[in-house]
């Protein structure tokens, strides 16, 4: 069985999204090739469990436009005789895999967290209030994996061999005009060991220095509800939740959130969940191993100095 | 320019989903039934785009049983114009969904498609990208904002590190992100002007697309359960916790 992985578009080192999707090829079992779109291809053959590299780092690449690497993996699948096609279910691998599978008139499978054959995987539907278990009849499995789901490979200790592939060139469709990105020194939050996330009870973005402040005591990564960044107090890319991030870290701390469906189905797999409200009644506290009511305000400093 | 919106009736988001005894599904019988809340965003953002003079016609499209008349009503009563129900009862699978869009912007030329980017109740975010794929148009998914040119789109989009801005040439796709905007609330007035507004209902035989499913659900069951868990009265009593009991700081 031939399985291919398409790597997270980096500039600096393989990711971790990259990582957990192969540790859900490793879980199929079978030859496992990594599609390196960019830049990285060297960089990658020390991943652990990947028989051979194969890197399009052609001028058309320089961006992950959809329009251009949809032609370029659907190409390499069909070349190749892969039966598997998987990408992380990251915002690159879900604006991309899905234009692959309907290239190969085949059906996506979204967002896997087990797989029980080669045909056949779980996925989480209703904002993860129901696990589906489906299994394809398609010749190839384009599938998005879900990174908390399965264990990261290894990031050395690999050999790959590395080949290039050529492009498909430029689809003339659409071009990269800029990018907003949000500076952080904090790790990445899909991949962190400790959240600290601020809901509508922060009452503003200055506010979140607090949790700045306690995140940075912990080595935290700072996340948000969707009513805290649609309040604009943090930028998009902190949202954690159902239409989010999916996060799995050890511990989570849920500060002035509710706890609202679409929330929990982002967070509800971490290990241990703290939970800061000063509504005893919240549904945040129905998921947390620790509860504490009272007013954030009061309860977040207090929490700083005590964990310093 | 024409716009073509894409709308599905889902179980509210704000409804309790229950497995079903028998684990073939959840429950849908008795259940509150809505537009996709991703759906609500694409069509305003079309009705929008109509108010500023940069859109001329607003069709929306569902696919789905005959009660998906009652969402596309609920469209029509947000400013669109016209209607379309490809009328099924079967399942219909995010690729047989785009097929069927593919055929319907055979017939009504838009310039732009807007779709929501995920379905809230198969969560699978792929029609719109697939549709991309089908027509060889572009795509500018996730979208926070939207600003129609000359012959082209600038779709910003909310991606993991942040936000992206994309140019596409039109005709494109676009799948819209929690940010684009904040859908109204259609008036009476309006619901009432959108009973007698033209809805259309298609058999989908006569748009000769090969719908058939081809993922099969084996079982749906409920997910683990966590275990509840304690009050802290005090923070020196959480960090306690946190240190000797979960270990985790
Ligand atoms: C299609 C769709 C997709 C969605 N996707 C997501 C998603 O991905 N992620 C997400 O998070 N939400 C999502 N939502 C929104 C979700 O339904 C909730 O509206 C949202 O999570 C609420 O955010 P919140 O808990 O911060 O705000 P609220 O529900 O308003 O809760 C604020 C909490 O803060 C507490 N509080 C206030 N002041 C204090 C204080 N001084 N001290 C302590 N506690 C205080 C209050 O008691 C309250 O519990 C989605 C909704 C829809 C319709
Ligand atoms: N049955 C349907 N009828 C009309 N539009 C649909 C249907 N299913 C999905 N869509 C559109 O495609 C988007 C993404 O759905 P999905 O890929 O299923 O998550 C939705 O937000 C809708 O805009």
């Amino acid at each position: 069985m031939n399985i291919l992985v398409i790597a997270e578009p980096s500039t600096g080192g393989v990711k971790a999204p990259t990582l957990t999707t192969l540790g859900a090829a490793a879980k199929l079992g079978g030859s496992v090739s990594l599609l390196v779109v960019g830049p990285g291809g060297a960089e990658a053959a020390s991943v652990a469990g990947v028989a051979k590299v194969l890197s399009a780092d052609g001028a058309e690449y320089a961006h992950p436009l959809a329009e251009n690497v949809a032609p370029l993996v659907a190409k390499v699948a069909k070349d190749g005789g892969f039966g598997h096609v998987l990408f992380p279910a990251t915002t690159f691998g879900k604006n991309v895999a899905p234009r692959v599978a309907a290239l190969l008139d085949v059906q996506q499978i979204s967002d896997i967290t087990a797989v029980e054959s080669a045909d056949t995987f779980q996925r989480p539907i209703y904002a993860g209030n129901a696990i589906a278990t489906v299994q394809s009849s398609d010749p190839v499995k384009v599938v998005t994996v879900r990174g908390t789901a399965f264990e990261a490979a290894a990031a050395t200790g690999g050999s790959a061999s590395v080949e290039s592939v050529s492009g498909t060139g430029d689809a003339g469709l659409s071009k990269f005009v800029g990018q907003e990105l949000t500076k952080s020194e904090r790790p990445e939050l899909t991949s962190a060991r400790v959240i600290v996330s601020g809901g509508r009870g922060m009452q503003s973005g200055d506010n979140f220095v607090m949790l700045d402040a306690l995140a940075d005591k912990l080595g935290a990564a700072v996340g948000a509800s969707r009513a805290a960044v649609d309040a604009g107090f943090v930028p998009n890319d902190y949202q954690v939740g159902q239409t989010g991030k999916i996060v799995a870290p050890e511990l989570y701390i849920a500060v002035g959130i509710s706890g609202a469906i679409q929330h929990l189905a982002g967070m509800k797999d971490s290990k241990v969940i703290v939970a800061i409200n000063k509504d005893e009644e919240a549904p945040i506290f129905q998921v947390a191993d620790y509860g504490l009511v009272a007013d954030l305000f009061k309860a977040v400093p207090e929490l700083t100095q005590a964990v310093g | 320019m024409k716009i073509l919106v894409a709308v599905k009736r889902v179980v509210d988001y704000n409804v309790k989903v229950r497995v079903k005894a028998d684990n073939t599904g959840v429950e849908t019988a008795n259940v509150k039934m809505s537009m996709n809340p991703f759906d609500e965003i694409a069509v305003e953002e079309a009705v929008r785009l109509k108010e500023a003079g940069k859109a001329t016609e607003i069709v929306v499209v569902s696919i789905g049983p005959a009660a998906a008349q009652e969402t596309l009503r609920t469209a029509l009563a947000m400013g669109a114009d016209r209607a379309i129900l490809v009328q099924t009862d079967a399942e219909v699978q995010p690729l047989a969904v785009a097929k069927t869009l593919k055929a319907i912007v055979a017939n009504e030329q838009p310039g732009l498609v807007i779709l929501g980017k995920q379905a809230i109740d198969d969560d699978a975010n792929q029609v719109g990208q697939m549709l991309g794929a089908l027509l060889n148009w572009p795509q500018g998914t996730f979208a926070s904002k939207v600003v129609p040119g000359d012959g082209s789109v600038a779709v910003t989009r909310e991606v993991d590190g942040g936000l992206e801005t994309v140019e596409l040439k039109l005709p494109a796709i676009v799948t819209t992100d929690l940010r684009l905007n904040e859908p109204r609330y259609a008036s009476l007035p309006n619901i009432m002007k959108a009973k007698k507004k033209p809805l259309e209902t298609v058999d989908p035989a006569s748009l000769g697309v090969d719908m058939a499913p081809r993922l099969k659900t084996l079982k749906v069951v409920e997910p683990p359960k966590r275990q509840g868990g304690i009050k802290v009265g005090s923070v020196e009593e959480l960090v306690g916790k946190l240190k000797n009991e979960a270990r985790v700081i």
